[in-house]
């Protein structure tokens, strides 16, 4: 067992475990905070994936400027900690439901054959041209249009965040 | 190449754990946080498969896939908080208007 799998295993034992406190943890504040942990986690495979780029933007824009809104809207809204509702029938039924996609998607993936490689990325080409060139060179020349077409969408966003949010004016 | 198959597993139970918290919480904040964990496990999967295949289209994706999560991040937060302007709440059980 080499020391890359060692890693991989304790990555992804971080990775589950932060992803069930998402899921079971009462207070919302504790909630996002396991989630950034699992975002950390998701940049580190991006890391051992040879794709250092989209580590760092993992860690930027969503364990940075996703998180960051999420917990000061937590903050803002200063709700309490759930009440003990009990919903024992949404929880069985739901857990069923994630359980049976586990199953199936563990069934697809260990059955499955995925093709072999056919594109012209080695990890030898990333180390030489840097990474983020050769994602940059894609971007701008084969995914231009839909690149563009992005930033109209982050402007509306924009407008529809700041039409929602503000007082109505009376 | 050979621990592909991790990549994806691991992927496939990020995805499953989001799947049951967007199906049996109730705050509208930790549903949403379930949603960007769903989002996440597929880039995860989008990512090993770009490298398995020697091709960055799925990288590319990806960076798409965050643009994405980045405007309904600020829509949706936006929403709670008008929601809970008006209802004083954001259990998902009370935005029960459209409801039969």
């Amino acid at each position: 067992m080499d020391i890359t799998s060692v890693f991989f295993a304790i990555v992804t034992i971080v990775a589950i475990v932060s992803a069930l406190l998402v899921v079971t943890c009462k207070n919302p504040i504790n909630s996002a905070l396991s989630l950034v942990l699992t975002f950390f986690c998701l940049a580190t495979y991006y890391a051992m994936l040879d794709a250092p780029f989209m580590a760092a933007i993992q860690i930027i824009v969503y364990a940075g400027a996703i998180m960051v809104l999420i917990v000061f809207t937590i903050m803002l809204l200063n709700i309490r900690v759930d009440a003990n509702k009990k919903h024992t029938h949404q929880i069985v039924l739901g857990s069923v439901i994630g359980i049976v996609t586990l199953l199936l998607a563990g069934l697809f993936i260990i059955k499955g054959n995925v093709a072999a490689p056919t594109g012209p990325i080695t990890p030898e080409m990333i180390a030489q041209y840097g990474h983020t060139e050769l994602i940059g060179t894609v971007m701008f020349t084969e995914f231009l249009l839909p690149f563009e077409v992005t930033s109209i969408l982050l402007l509306a966003a924009m407008v529809g965040a700041v039409v929602l949010a503000k007082k109505k004016l009376s | 190449m050979d621990n592909l198959n991790n990549y994806l597993l691991v992927s496939a139970v990020l995805f499953s754990i989001g799947t049951i918290g967007v199906l049996t919480r109730k705050n509208a904040i930790v549903v949403f946080m379930c949603i960007e964990m769903m989002l996440n496990a597929v880039n995860l999967s989008f990512v090993a498969l770009s490298r398995h295949l020697g091709n960055l289209d799925g990288q590319v994706f990806v960076f798409f896939i965050m643009t994405v999560a980045a405007a309904e991040a600020a829509v949706g937060l936006a929403l709670f908080i008008s929601f809970f302007n008006n209802r004083e709440s954001i259990d998902i059980d009370d935005a029960n208007l459209m409801k039969w």
